[in-house]
């Protein structure tokens, strides 16, 4: 093949992994953080201006590589043709009509962009309320008291909402720039300390078995890959028996029995590696100390992950954590507590009973 | 005489040799400055890219453990800052020195000792910017370094004050070269050589320095601020204490848009000068060409907000820098238009520079498309802070800047060395880092839109990411393997490679009429322009009919006078701009370690500068 006739085939072989590419967004809809895969009003918005952009853009992108690769084909030396060609300087008429038509793209794709932005940046008046707290390297999820939730309910990396009805989130963080980012249910939204900042979205179907995914977006330190978040959206009915389950205190310590009640003792009271007790950074309702600086874990037992979203909620995965939690989430702020196995064990009971 | 004698004359007499070690430690000559440019930057480029394989050998797969995750944020934070401002923005450099007073028809820059200083900042300062890896971490907060993240509180380690010296320092650089070029490029032009006979890359090069010297005040203002933060607890980035981190957000991409365009307007240069020179045509357009270059260089400025979409600064907000940023397409457009048109109607030689230009070109469209996608804030919510941004920028800054760059290498390495880069292993190196960069960028677009954030260490494996992150890793050491290539042929061409002779190219501009490699002094004779191609008109001829022909040698024109070159008068070599930078180096160093080492710098920077004001340009020689 002469070498001036491989532009094309590079060009044919990037079209192919492009195309490609697009063949796996249709083949792969349960790609957990898609953005092709809208499950929102908000999300699919976006989705659709992305698409209008798309095709304008690959119109744009056809035309011009096919003027490239005919200019650079038929215009190409020959051999044996070392004819100078016409000395042309320009030609005005036809340089002011090429400065029209990207005005008038830029046109065709500002008014639906400025339409949307100016849609979707005001909250409906009917959202439930959330507020998100970001934390290195984990989320806090805050239900004020409101219309349907009695009583405040405070919970960590995992977002219960119903579905068919829009959430607007007031976000704040309380050390670095975090970014809140559900990807199927909508764009991110930056979280900056000490500013309240306002987004929404909606889930337009329910979540499937693990909920929807997302995870912080913007740079916010050592375990930034792991601060990852789930957004479990549920039928009306549903989300308000989790409601009602998270207003319910959970069983107190002293109906606990066995190794739950041994756990629920080590939990208060037993003073690990540098004097650190569990409630000194945990709340859980009931207990005399509630500690503000770690996730609150009056219902832990009631949640699918633990670790911001990095492991399951098992007895396993707990004790995984609980033997080092730096060592799963690297700069963790909890320390290695040099817990024994048999601490690991009473720990994981009491935890898992906190329903 | 008796001044330079008089200041420091006893201990520091004036290096008067051209030769060896010394002889380029206190040159002077922009050229040889230009190739100290060239062979530091790449140096730099290849580490960067060494930072970059490593980066995506630990994304090969999910799960994997290559590299710490402290280790990991340090390394995309030093590829960032490693490409930019010690292999990009020098490159650049090398450039403007060693072709704008040839393309001007000047024998050197206006302050050829300012010149010598702003390389030996650069160097230091590159030194000093990537010392964190050698005291316990480099700086590990993105090359954006977002407050508050970067305040002691979350960033103790020396990574980040080596951030914030290292940038300063470099911005001294940047500022000098930029004054430097402004008024060598509006003051030493050759008789009959107005601005609009400039050459495209001397015009870029202009716009590129006021961007410059107007960028870089406001970076500098954030770093001192930041500075003080760290060193004085002043608070101005931490909202607690009445500050806004929001400030730095503005204040670097004030400076970090228009640094966009410094690092795009010399490669576009780059391409309209080889676009005409192997079309053998001039430049389509040329008015438009330039104007459009300043256009882009104003508008630079007022789009710097697109890289805070996300933040909640608003509707509003948002919806004018959607606008203002879409607009940028506009003369950016053109520019890529009057390109094509360039090459239609023309005779086009594939040579390797060629290659490169086009590629340049074919690349640049892609990455200015990708960016209309996220121009518009709605549609960007969804891809800020995603591969698919990395991929965007990759096609702007690798496939536009980088490959301009390795056009020039290949257009002017005959002219700096005499003798032509290998033909063939330039063409190999121009497939190989081709189809390298659209295998390591191409699948990025896909991987951000499937939801992959940026600066993550690590993913978990059912994302089902692993496959494409896979490909564009096999993709970055294809780019790899082609630099390797690239490096021997410069290594097999520097002493072997065919004779370039004075034209290699049947080019147009006034470097091409002087021998490769030029001599010391440029010009024999300070040439007079007629036209905006100077030398084509010197070789050619269009007739009535408007057929042009090559006129035979002899009736070829020559004119301005042949002066005796052993009267021309070029500024001597001296020892003081190392010295100065040396200081100035140390003065930082010593912010971060210890006042003593500061105290000691400034002594040597004083005394350094005393010495260079009382040094002539060039010394009287008593037997003249």
């Amino acid at each position: 093949m002469p070498a001036s006739n491989r532009p094309f085939f590079r060009m044919g072989l990037f079209l192919g992994i492009l195309s490609f590419g697009l063949l796996l967004v249709g083949c792969y809809p349960t790609h957990f953080q898609s953005t092709f895969d809208a499950a929102g009003y908000v999300a699919e918005k976006q989705l659709t201006l992305f698409y209008y952009i798309f095709w304008a853009m690959a119109f744009v992108f056809v035309a011009f590589f096919v003027a490239l690769l005919y200019t650079v084909l038929r215009f190409r030396r020959r051999q044996g043709h070392d004819e100078i060609p016409r000395q042309v300087h320009g030609h005005t008429p036809l340089e002011i009509a090429w400065t029209v038509p990207p005005f008038l793209l830029l046109a065709v794709v500002a008014v639906p962009a400025i339409s949307v932005l100016f849609e979707l940046d005001t909250p409906p008046a009917d959202a439930m309320e959330v507020n998100v707290i970001g934390h290195q390297w984990w989320w806090e999820f805050e239900y004020p008291e409101q219309p349907g939730i009695l009583t405040a309910i405070v919970t960590a990396n995992e977002l219960h909402i119903p579905v068919g009805k829009p959430v607007k989130f007031t976000m704040t963080s309380t050390d670095v720039i975090h970014s809140f980012w559900v990807p199927k249910l909508a764009g991110k939204q930056d979280i900056i300390p000490t500013r309240k900042i306002v987004m929404w979205f909606q889930a337009d179907r329910a979540s499937p078995e693990g909920g929807f995914y997302g995870q912080c977006a913007e740079f916010c330190g050592l375990s930034h890959a792991n601060m990852r978040l789930r957004v479990i959206a549920e039928a009306p009915d549903q989300f308000e028996q989790w409601v009602k389950g998270q207003q319910t205190p959970s069983k107190p310590a002293v109906e606990l029995a066995g190794l739950a009640a041994e756990g629920a003792n080590l939990f208060a009271n037993v003073s690990f590696e540098g004097g650190q007790r569990c409630v000194f950074c945990h709340t859980v309702q009931g207990q005399a100390i509630q500690g503000k600086v770690g996730p609150n874990l009056t219902h832990v037992g009631s949640r699918g992950l633990i670790a911001a979203g990095i492991l399951d909620n098992t007895s396993e995965d707990l004790g995984t954590w609980l033997q080092n939690p730096p060592g799963v989430k690297p700069g963790a702020k909890m320390p290695n507590l040099l817990l024994t196995d048999d601490q690991i064990e009473k720990l994981v009971a009491y935890l898992q009973s906190l329903r | 005489m008796a001044a330079t004698t008089g200041a420091l004359g006893g201990f520091l007499a004036r290096p008067m040799g051209y030769t060896g070690v010394w002889g380029w430690v206190t040159t002077v000559d922009a050229k040889r400055i230009g190739v100290l440019y060239l062979v530091t930057s790449l140096t730099f480029f290849l580490w960067g890219g060494v930072q970059a394989l490593t980066i995506r050998t630990q994304l090969a797969q999910s799960g994997l453990t290559v590299v710490s995750p402290g280790l990991y944020n340090q390394l995309f934070t030093m590829h960032a800052l490693t490409m930019i401002f010690l292999a990009i923005m020098p490159m650049s450099s090398a450039f403007f020195n060693f072709v704008i007073p040839l393309q001007i028809g000047a024998r050197d820059v206006a302050f050829p000792r300012l010149n010598a200083l702003s390389y030996w900042i650069y160097l230091f300062g590159g030194l000093l910017l990537s010392a964190g890896y050698l005291t316990g971490g480099a700086a590990d907060t993105g090359w954006f370094a977002y407050a508050p993240i970067t305040e002691k509180t979350f960033s103790p380690n020396k990574g980040m004050d080596f951030y914030v010296l290292g940038l300063l320092v470099l911005g001294i650089s940047s500022m000098a070269a930029a004054f430097n070029f402004i008024v060598t490029i509006l003051n030493m032009r050759a008789p009959g050589m107005t601005l609009m006979r400039m050459p495209v890359f001397c015009w870029m090069t202009l716009v590129t320095s006021f961007l410059l010297v107007t960028a870089f005040p406001v970076i500098t203002v954030a770093l001192i601020q930041l500075l003080f933060d760290r060193y004085l607890g002043a608070g101005f980035f931490i909202s607690s204490r009445g500050g806004d981190p929001l400030l730095w957000q503005h204040l670097f991409w004030v400076f970090g848009h228009p640094e966009v365009y410094i690092l795009i307007l010399p490669a576009m240069g780059v391409v309209s000068e080889i676009l005409p020179t192997f079309s053998r045509k001039p430049l389509f357009g040329y008015s438009v060409v330039v104007f459009s270059g300043i256009v882009i260089g104003f508008m630079g400025w007022s789009v710097w907000s697109h890289h805070m979409f996300t933040v909640g600064l608003g509707a509003v907000a948002n919806a004018v820098f959607t606008v203002s940023t879409m607009l940028i397409a506009v003369p950016t457009g053109v520019k890529v238009f009057n390109w094509m048109a360039t090459m239609w109607g023309g005779n086009i030689s594939l040579k390797t520079p060629m290659l490169f230009a086009i590629g340049f070109i074919a690349l640049f469209v892609i990455g200015g498309l990708s960016g209309v996608s996220h121009a518009v804030s709605p549609s960007d919510f969804q891809q800020q802070d995603t591969y698919y941004i990395v991929a965007h920028l990759h096609y702007v800054l690798f496939g536009g800047s980088i490959f301009g760059l390795f056009a020039g290498i290949y257009y002017w390495f005959p002219k700096m060395r005499g003798r032509l880069l290998g033909e063939g292993l330039g063409k190999v190196h121009f497939w190989l880092m081709f189809t390298g960069m659209n295998m390591t960028f191409g699948p990025q677009h896909w991987l951000g839109l499937d939801g992959m954030p940026r600066r993550i260490y690590t993913y978990p494996s059912n994302m089902g990411w692993d496959f494409w992150n896979l490909v564009s890793t096999l993709g970055a050491f294809m780019i790899g393997v082609s630099l390797l290539v690239f490096l021997y042929n410069v290594w097999r061409s520097f002493s072997h490679g065919e004779h370039a002779g004075a034209d290699p190219w049947d080019a147009r501009t006034l470097e091409w009429t002087m021998p490769s490699p030029p001599p010391l002094y440029n010009f024999a004779r300070i040439p007079t322009v007629h036209g905006r191609d100077p030398f084509w008109d010197q070789k050619y001829a269009t007739d009535r009919s408007g057929r042009t022909h090559r006129l035979p040698a002899g009736a070829q024109e020559h004119d301005g006078h042949v002066e005796d070159v052993q009267n021309i008068h070029i500024p001597d070599p001296s020892y003081f701009p190392i010295f100065v930078a040396l200081g100035l180096a140390l003065a930082a160093l010593g912010i971060a370690f210890h006042l003593a080492i500061s105290v000691v710098g400034v002594a040597i920077f004083l005394i350094a500068i005393y010495g260079w004001a009382f040094e002539p340009t060039v010394e009287p020689r008593a037997h003249h």
